[in-house]
């Protein structure tokens, strides 16, 4: 393996900026968890507390300023920084664990029941998340975060099944299979032993894409206030607020949408370098 | 309706009524469900049409100009500014649209339509304006990285490099053979995302005040208003494979190979 990529490496300037890829990806998404992390024990305010004038711009004191009820906002975006993180990989988690089977069961299964599957991948991959994430919501009696978590997850996960179908039925193809066939692994020891190592790194590159695009999908969700109740400090429904107050205090609706932008990004620049580690036949693109 | 009925009896109910496009009436201001998509139509339509062809019109060049000159600081920043893009909700580029271009530059509305529709079509499209920025930014910005990535691929083609070594100058070779290559994928993609932003107009006619289907959806998932949910849900399931059929039609005429393998089938 080393061989090969030594023979196909790049340029040092476009192997400079897959690192520099990674290495942003990394820095955003290290700094969003370590911001989540601390917020289990300590913010700067209260988040519930009224902790200065109400709707004032940034300050030394409020870095973000202040909501319409005077809670610092700067701590409303840290809060929200853990509820993104832990929506993002529930959601990604629960796609996984429903996607990976079915995709997996799919590309064992026999003819009909192959098709099934991936007709039904098809027609749901049609929609958009969101989409699918409200209709999910709409047939839930109470909005919480778990319910967003798992509309999402639901929601994701017919993406990551297509996906897995069309990589596990490549893998099955392949001699190492037939021969393991013939040695007599269960179908069970192949899947294990053979199949997910194999796919294994084209599919973290799709959940870390997927987790961006779940943070985006929850933000939407509780900006349309679908999503997790008030409480609940996702960057979404701070954006929806700000947008209330829009002409008396704009700045409230920047500092949450950085936020979430930074960590999107973040993800997305992760996955490249991701990409970029686990291909190394990828040349010139990004 | 008959929601007193067993559950397959309503199934069944519902499907024959669906065979004679009777959506029902709604649960809540008991209009029938289909007379209220037509109203509603008739915001989303536009909206989304017109965003559509806006973002063709500013993606297709850019994402060519960034294959083309990948080498130049231009086309880096191109590339880099549509990874920013996709990273964008499409709600927050509408905050921030209201912010400066209605609140500060008192330009346009920040919201709402017309209360006579197209009945005043001026006012209507002045409306429609910062909504369908906001549309076509967040989805330039994709479209841009796929016709980046169709170009890239005809860069690097032979029938290219042929075309260059037989005295076409690069331009020429470009459109000549290019073009028709280049678009077939991205022609499949036009589908796709055409169809993500009627879906998708959900979000933007909730950020302007916009009375069109999207709106009508959120309000009735937020009354659990099932028989409009049900009529949105399938009038937008049938544009979405409206729309595939017409992706797919698009791609037979541009490229005779597709056209041929179909017809040899079996």
């Amino acid at each position: 393996m080393t061989d090969l990529v030594e023979l196909k490496a790049p340029s040092s300037a476009r192997r400079t900026a897959r690192s520099l890829t990674l290495a942003v990806g990394l820095i955003l998404v290290g700094l969003h968890l370590l911001v989540g992390i601390l917020t289990l024990f300590w913010t700067p305010y209260d988040p519930t507390a009224m902790t200065g004038g109400r709707l004032a711009p940034p300050s030394w004191e409020h870095w973000a300023g202040t909501d319409r009820l005077g809670r610092d906002l700067f701590t409303q975006i840290m809060i929200g920084s853990r509820i993104a993180l832990t929506v993002g990989a529930g959601a990604v988690a629960i796609a996984a664990l429903i996607g990976v089977t079915l995709g997996v069961l799919a590309a064992f299964a026999t003819r009909t029941l192959d098709d099934m599957l991936a007709a039904t991948f098809d027609i749901l991959i049609a929609f958009p998340t969101l989409l699918l994430a409200m209709l999910v919501v709409a047939a839930t009696e109470t909005a919480s975060l778990f319910s967003a978590i798992l509309a999402l997850g639901i929601a994701i996960s017919a993406i990551v099944g297509r996906l897995t179908r069309i990589l596990a039925k490549r893998v099955l193809a392949m001699d190492y299979i037939t021969a393991a066939r013939t040695a007599g692994s269960s179908w069970l020891s192949i899947v294990f032993r053979h199949v997910l190592p194999n796919i294994w790194p084209t599919l973290s590159v799709n959940f870390a894409l997927q987790f961006g695009i779940a943070i985006i999908a929850e933000a939407s969700l509780s900006y349309l206030g679908l999503g997790a109740p008030p409480p609940n400090a996702s960057w979404g429904r701070l954006l929806q607020e700000a947008q209330g107050t829009v002409y008396t205090a704009p700045f409230g609706a920047v500092a949450p949408g950085i936020a979430l932008v930074s960590l999107v990004i973040g993800m997305n620049l992760l996955a490249d370098g991701l990409r970029d580690i686990g291909d190394p036949t990828r040349r010139g693109r990004r | 309706m008959g929601s007193d009925l067993p559950l397959a009896q309503q199934f069944v109910h519902f499907i024959s009524s669906l065979a004679r496009f009777d959506l029902g009436t709604s649960f809540v201001s008991r209009v029938p469900v289909l007379d209220e998509i037509m109203a509603r139509l008739a915001v989303t339509l536009p909206l989304t049409v017109l965003s559509f062809l806006l973002a063709i019109v500013v993606a297709v060049p850019l994402g060519i100009i960034a294959a083309v000159r990948a080498d130049r600081w231009y086309g880096a920043a191109i590339s880099v500014i549509s990874q920013l893009g996709i990273a964008i909700p499409v709600f927050w580029v509408g905050i921030l649209l209201v912010t400066v271009f209605a609140v500060n530059l008192r330009l346009f509305p920040s919201g709402g339509f017309p209360p006579q529709g197209w009945g005043a079509p001026l006012a209507a499209l002045r409306n429609l304006f910062l909504p369908i920025i906001t549309i076509a930014i967040v989805m330039s910005a994709s479209l841009l990285r796929y016709v980046r990535s169709a170009t890239q691929d005809v860069l690097g083609s032979d029938y290219l490099r042929t075309a260059r070594a037989m005295g076409s100058g690069f331009g020429e070779a470009l459109v000549r053979h290019g073009v028709r290559n280049g678009a077939v994928p991205v022609v499949s993609i036009l589908g796709i995302e055409l169809a993500t932003t009627l879906l998708g107009a959900v979000v933007v006619e909730r950020v302007f005040a916009l009375p069109g289907l999207g709106s009508m959806l959120l309000l009735a998932i937020e009354q659990r208003d099932y028989p409009n949910i049900q009529g949105v849900l399938f009038i937008s399931t049938l544009l979405v494979l409206l729309i595939g059929f017409l992706a797919d039609l698009a791609q037979r005429l541009i490229d005779p190979r597709l056209r041929e393998r179909s017809g040899n089938r079996p």
